[in-house]
């Protein structure tokens, strides 16, 4: 074996080793790391529900309610297949409204409500002007419209 | 017919090939700015939902995407430094390394100024911000392990070894939105399929992309050509070079 071959499987071998055991550490990493936690893991159980955690999904549309006079604000969080009742006071971020992915941090008070001391907004990867995202909407409207005729 | 290609092992033609090409990157990196920046933040549209703040996608993606580009370059360098005794891949990696720490450091600092009014926090220990981080940190791990030995081709090789073995966290933070929950959205452009994002949007932004592609070859020949002057700066031909 010539040095330089003997060099090319030494880096390599140094190489494979840390990448099998840095994804073999990622793949356990998934099960236990979570940035947040949907609510259906959060009503399964799932959740660390003792400490504080983060809890992440969509605001329910027309679930957000403000009481007059006061920054306390109430709202469904769902992820399609479970709701959870989160209740917060502070200021929200501005892409924060019904229908919106949020990330709320705080922890379940005994009614079974996530009590949040921190609400983060999530957005997608699609980036569009206003004018298309006006279309796109009139279009799902309208499809919606004509479908209840069939 | 791969003399051209056996030739880069060669300081004094490398340090030819770099002072040739260098004023053609910058140009072309300056024409690819000056389109990128103007269409993008004068002509492209709003963002329906982030409004003007989405115009920092400008600088921030490019920057990120150069963060990872530059790493890999700099562990291919290493490891044909490593593999072939060729000494020209240490300097090129030695001239990357500042280069791709200071692309990190710009994509954690845009990003931090466009979390705040969009998500909310400036910094939140989500899988792609933290593995960004850590890129940062084996950047200067490199560079400092490079300076920290007495002699200086064992400080090469150590810092070359870093480097290759540091490539693992490459993909980890190019796919950390899809492994883990993550508060950063997924790819826009690096992925496969359409681009989600019309053409006057994503034009600036490729052409941003260019530019700092672009940046990065102009100012590594530049970073280049001083460090093979100061790594051969025994031998004749720098002598003639810096006489001429």
């Amino acid at each position: 074996m010539t040095p330089r071959r003997k060099r090319l499987l030494v880096v390599l071998g140094i190489l494979g080793g840390v990448a099998a055991s840095v994804s073999l550490a990622v793949m356990a990493s998934r099960e236990n790391i979570m940035f947040y936690f949907d609510p259906s893991q959060v009503v399964a159980g799932k959740a660390p529900l003792a400490k504080r955690f983060r809890i992440g999904g969509m605001v329910v549309k027309g679930s957000v309610e403000r009481k007059p006079g006061d920054i306390e604000v109430r709202f469904v969080l769902t992820d399609f297949a479970h709701e959870v009742p989160v209740e917060y006071s502070g200021v929200l971020p501005d892409l924060f409204r019904e229908g919106q992915g949020i990330i709320a941090h705080g922890t379940m008070n005994a009614q079974g409500a996530f009590v949040a001391d921190e609400v983060l907004a999530k957005h997608d990867e699609k980036y569009m002007p206003p004018e298309v995202a006006a279309s796109l909407k009139n279009k799902t409207a309208a499809a919606a419209a004509v479908r209840p005729i069939t | 017919m791969w003399t051209w290609f056996y030739k880069l092992a060669s300081p004094p033609h490398v340090y030819g090939v770099a002072a040739a090409l260098m004023p053609w990157l910058l140009g072309g990196a300056a024409l690819a700015v000056a389109y990128g920046l103007i269409a993008g933040l004068a002509f492209a549209p709003p963002d329906y939902q982030q409004g003007d703040a989405f115009r920092m996608i400008y600088v921030h993606v490019p920057g990120a995407i150069l963060s990872l580009t530059v790493y890999m370059v700099m562990a291919a360098a290493s490891a044909v430094a490593l593999v072939w005794r060729i000494k020209v891949g240490h300097a090129v990696a030695a001239a990357s390394a500042p280069i791709g720490a200071s692309f990190a450091l710009m994509a954690l600092v845009t990003g931090s100024l466009w979390g705040r009014p969009m998500w909310g926090a400036y910094w939140a220990w989500d899988p792609r911000l933290t593995s960004e981080l850590i890129l940062l940190f084996i950047y200067i791990g490199v560079m400092s392990l490079r300076s920290a030995f007495e002699d200086p081709a064992r400080g090469d090789r150590a810092a070359a070894l870093l480097a290759v073995v540091g490539v693992v966290n490459v993909p980890i933070v190019h796919f950390s939105v899809v492994w883990w929950n993550s508060l950063h959205q997924g790819a826009t452009i690096v992925k496969l399929g359409t681009p989600s994002m019309p053409g006057s949007m994503l034009w600036p932004l490729l052409s941003m992309w260019l530019g700092f592609m672009l940046f990065y070859g102009a100012v590594l020949c530049t970073r280049v050509q001083a460090e093979v002057l100061n790594r051969e700066r025994q031998a004749a031909w720098v002598r003639e070079a810096i006489k001429s």
